[in-house]
């Protein structure tokens, strides 16, 4: 155990709720709720999954999943998209640039504990 | 005796009635029904025109001064119509196939279409014409003076004057109303030709009945009549061979070419076939009228004292011997045979003035490729309608010069000489190819100068226009210019020497001069069209086989129709005769093909016109030319519609095009908007949805279970204020906001919104001046403490400063109240600025704000329908808005 997420949102309610969860089911969550300086803070040391916002502050989800997938190291972890607007062309959008998963909110606590469970495990 | 209101009562009543003959002719002639207004009766009377106040008073005069001579003004016009009707029926045919409108347009048409020749014909006509016209006028003040007398009123020149006055005027407006009532290409004017056929049976029958009196009841009967007729002089009276020659053939010349005459006798005329019938009634007519001259002469010279004027007797007789109900009826008679020579004689001038001067001085004045504005037909009427005034105050002024003087018979002699100048040029035209322009344009010329020098210009009296000198030594001295005596032979009657010398040079210039000179092509084809008149109008509407030239015809086409489609179109027509190459054979069906093409193009009036000219030589006539004119005014017109017309849809296209960038706009707005919402709704319900969970799914601590109902609690407080403010939005955005108006200072509303801000002095400073803050308001006061509420609670949201302070300042500016909210804080970036009043737009950083971002949005809606505005005041250090209240709701409290 002892996995690392990381929850990139800047919601603090749901940040509080997530890492609520999350720590409960034993994993380490790491939060950022900049969208601007994501990429550094996932590169100042990997997280095994990471959970990313849509509508960030600063830089979209979008664009710093399109820099994780491009980037050698952070290519292969596995990235989950959480967004509120949840129209289709939200999700094509995530798959085409290599999410992982998709998720759209509001979602309930089992569904995202399946969901980290099951990636991480991959 | 005769009341004279009683005179003037019938004759106004007899007026009317002429009127409304004439308007119901119309009215039927408007509905088609023409059939018995071209019966040869009708033709036949209405050339009873011939027949003016001159016939019906002169003739009587003439009768008692000079003999049997006066049956000469009969039988010239009788040799015409019984010898000569072939001619009149040829011209009928001419002036039908050439569509004439008058004697100067046959002249001019027949020679080329001269413009000069149509004026000159023109002024010969009116010179000619005006006297006459004058004549009338005073025939019919001399009979109303009789009557005048007779009731014991002694009238002053200046009454004869006023009578003659209202004479021509009453005559204007008739001819007025009824000859430029329509324009007809035919010029037929049925109510007029009906109205002069009605005044043909009254002086006809008045004439009689004043004949039949005199001689049955005055005389006694035919027997003691002749034995008076046989006692008096005038029978005794030798004729004068050559006078007699020269009036007969002066008043058979008249009778074709006085310009009234060539109107009811060519232009009026709408049946070849009444010419016949008219050939033997209408000399009867003329019979029937000089039945009685000399009786009425012979007893009235009789009768009557001496020294009473013959030319009267006709009224003057039954008056002496107390017949007024016959006066009056001889009076009727006389006026109208005035009346009807005007009425027609005006018409046929103005006809001739407008389209001979007017008109064509009007197309040329206009400068090639201008744009024809308004209606060629409207020029056309009222020129015609001026001249016609002009024309009846021209005789009027004659009138008025002349001093009523003169024998009326002496008048009308001299008018008909006049325009039988005209004679050698029409008969030549009409009957000799040979005859050109120029040589018709000296016979006019030259017989018209003779006239005016021998008979015209002497006839106003000696020393008048010509002084006794030269009656007696001629011009400077000039012994062979002698007006009575030309190239010195002398002892010829005046009238016999102005005849003899006009018609002899005249016919001579026109015989010597056009076989001297060379008519153009075009003339040279006019003038077969009239000569062979009846060849040419067998086959009317079709081409004849003709004089056009393939080559010029393609050269035509080519620059109507540009070069390529020209020669297809030639091409097409060589090879389907079986040719090679672009020249087909000229047949007329090719030709009317081509014109159809060039129509397409030009106008159906100016491709026969072009075609005209090119296959058969014939000019372009005035109607054509209107007709063009006309033509290009619609066309012109039509495409001026056809551009307002693209225009318009061009706008539409536009505004279609405006509208459908604004509904994709609002379409790509909706989308954004609804997926904002999605998101403003979402988040709270994720944080609701997740710490419900957690607190469902139990095993949780006191402190954390308290807390997570805590964010519960506030993230339902915020979806309840975001549908709140989006209610709030779309009411306000629908502009159905139901304003609550109330009165209070601009002081009490800051109060209440700083107060329901919940504002602690601790987060915010709030510095205000309430000495300017005492300005009355009339608005809804709750609604602006709204846009307050948000705007402070915006600056205790944003302000960042480390001792926060809002500074509210109230000015007065160009009698508007505006409140400045500005803050210390870091202020909104210059590129945010303009989008912080769209909906869901948040400052990026402003994580901690918790609204959804409609608060501007919802001021500046607000502020809208309060009739003010709210806006960002840059440059204040810190973040500034500004509210403006309207000056009218301000003032409205003061």
């Amino acid at each position: 155990m002892g996995q690392r997420v990381l929850l990139i949102e800047d919601e603090p309610n749901i940040i509080e709720a997530i890492s609520y969860i999350l720590s409960k089911d034993g994993w380490t969550v790491h939060t950022h709720s900049d969208g601007e300086t994501a990429m550094d803070k996932v590169l100042q040391g990997v997280p095994d999954l990471i959970i990313l916002d849509v509508m960030l502050p600063g830089r979209s989800g979008y664009d710093i999943l399109r820099d994780l997938r491009a980037d050698g190291v952070t290519a292969s972890v596995p990235v989950m998209m959480l967004t509120a607007r949840g129209q289709a062309k939200d999700r094509d959008m995530a798959e085409r640039l290599g999410a992982t998963h998709f998720m759209t909110k509001p979602f309930s606590n089992a569904d995202i504990l399946d969901c980290v469970r099951t990636l991480a495990t991959s | 005796m005769i009341s004279f209101n009683l005179l003037v009562f019938v004759s106004i009543a007899y007026v009317v009635f002429l009127f409304a003959v004439a308007f119901a002719a119309e009215r039927r002639a408007a509905m088609g029904k023409t059939a018995w207004l071209r019966s040869s009766a009708i033709y036949t009377l209405s050339l009873s025109i011939y027949c003016t106040a001159w016939t019906f008073y002169g003739a009587v005069g003439y009768a008692a001064r000079s003999g049997l001579e006066f049956l000469t003004i009969y039988l010239g016009p009788t040799l015409v119509m019984i010898g000569w009707w072939w001619l009149v029926r040829k011209l009928v045919r001419i002036g039908r196939t050439q569509r004439l409108t008058s004697i100067a347009d046959l002249i001019s048409s027949r020679f080329g279409k001269s413009t000069f020749l149509g004026v000159l014909v023109t002024v010969l006509a009116i010179v000619g014409t005006t006297p006459y016209i004058a004549l009338q006028l005073q025939s019919v003040t001399q009979s109303i003076a009789v009557f005048a007398a007779s009731s014991g009123e002694v009238w002053e020149a200046g009454d004869l004057n006023g009578a003659a006055m209202w004479v021509a005027a009453g005559l204007a407006v008739f001819t007025v109303l009824f000859g430029t009532r329509n324009l007809d290409a035919h010029e037929r004017h049925h109510g007029i030709v009906l109205a002069i056929a009605v005044e043909a049976v009254v002086k006809l029958f008045a004439l009689i009945a004043v004949g039949v009196f005199v001689v049955w009841g005055v005389a006694g009967g035919i027997g003691p009549t002749m034995d008076l007729i046989d006692a008096s002089a005038q029978s005794q009276w030798a004729p004068q061979p050559s006078r007699w020659i020269g009036l007969i053939f002066v008043s058979a010349a008249a009778f074709l070419c006085l310009p009234r005459m060539f109107q009811v006798l060519v232009v009026e005329n709408s049946d070849e076939r009444t010419v016949s019938t008219a050939s033997w009634a209408f000399p009867t007519y003329l019979l029937l009228m000089s039945l009685f001259v000399v009786p009425i002469a012979v007893v009235g010279l009789d009768l009557m004292p001496a020294g009473a004027n013959p030319d009267l007797f006709v009224v003057t007789l039954p008056l002496s011997e107390g017949r007024e109900g016959l006066a009056i009826l001889s009076f009727l008679g006389g006026f109208s045979s005035a009346t009807s020579m005007v009425i027609v004689a005006t018409l046929a001038l103005a006809t001739m003035v407008s389209n001979h001067i007017v008109v064509p001085s009007w197309l040329n004045a206009r400068t090639p490729g201008a744009v024809v504005s308004g209606d060629v037909r409207d020029v056309v009427v009222m020129s015609r309608r001026i001249s016609i005034g002009v024309i009846l105050a021209l005789g009027y002024i004659y009138f008025r010069l002349s001093g009523g003087g003169g024998a009326l018979a002496a008048i009308g002699l001299v008018s008909f000489t006049g325009v039988t100048q005209v004679l050698p040029a029409m008969i030549g035209g009409v009957f000799w190819r040979g005859a050109n322009r120029w040589g018709a344009g000296a016979a006019i010329s030259i017989g018209f100068a003779v006239w005016a020098w021998t008979q015209f210009l002497p006839s106003f009296g000696v020393d008048a226009v010509i002084s006794q000198a030269v009656f007696d030594q001629g011009p400077f001295g000039i012994n062979w210019l002698r007006p009575y005596a030309l190239f010195g032979i002398e002892g010829i009657d005046p009238f016999v020497h102005a005849v003899f010398w006009s018609m002899l040079l005249n016919t001579g210039a026109l015989i010597v001069v056009s076989i001297l000179t060379f008519p153009n092509p075009l003339e040279r084809l006019q003038g077969a069209q009239f000569v062979n008149v009846y060849d040419y109008s067998s086959g009317a509407r079709t081409w004849s086989q003709s004089a056009a030239q393939a080559e010029d015809l393609l050269v035509m086409a080519q620059r109507i129709l540009g070069g390529a489609e020209a020669q297809s179109i030639f091409q097409a027509e060589a090879r389907s005769q079986g040719k090679d190459g672009f020249l087909p054979d000229v047949t007329p069906d090719f030709i009317s093909r081509l014109e159809r093409e060039l129509s397409g193009s030009v106008g159906a009036a100016t491709a026969h016109a072009m075609m005209a000219q090119l296959t058969e030589g014939a000019m372009v006539s005035v109607d054509d030319l209107i007709a063009v004119a006309d033509e290009t005014a619609q066309i012109m017109e039509y495409s001026s519609q056809l551009e307002a017309k693209s225009a318009e849809q061009d706008r539409t296209a536009r505004a279609l095009r405006e509208a459908n960038e604004k509904l994709t706009a609002l379409s790509i707005q909706k989308d954004a908007f609804l997926s904002q919402i999605s998101h403003e709704l979402r988040t709270p319900m994720t944080s609701i949805r997740s710490f419900s969970d957690i607190l469902r799914d139990g095993e949780i601590e006191d402190e954390a279970r308290k807390k997570f109902a805590g964010i519960i609690h506030d993230e339902t407080n915020r979806l309840t204020r975001l549908l709140d403010d989006l209610l709030d939005l779309g009411v306000l955005e629908s502009g159905q906001v139901q304003l609550n108006i109330g009165e209070g200072t601009l002081a009490e509303v800051l109060d209440r919104a700083i107060m329901a801000s919940g504002v602690a002095p601790d987060d915010l400073v709030i510095s205000r001046r309430a000495v300017n803050e005492g300005v009355p308001l009339t608005t809804d006061l709750e609604r602006l403490a709204q846009v307050f509420i948000n705007l402070i609670s915006n600056a205790a949201k944003y302000c960042m400063a480390d001792d926060p302070e809002l500074r509210i300042i109230v000015r007065q500016i160009n009698g508007q109240t505006v409140v400045d909210f500005c803050d210390n804080g870091a202020g909104v970036p210059k590129e945010s600025q303009s989008m912080i009043f769209e909906k869901f737009s948040r400052l990026e950083d402003a994580g901690k704000a918790g609204g959804a971002g409609l608060g501007l949005s919802i001021c500046r809606q607000i502020m809208t329908a309060l009739g003010g505005d709210v806006t960002y005041l840059p440059g204040q250090g810190g973040a500034g808005f500004r509210v403006t209240i309207p000056a009218a709701v301000a003032l409205a409290a003061q």
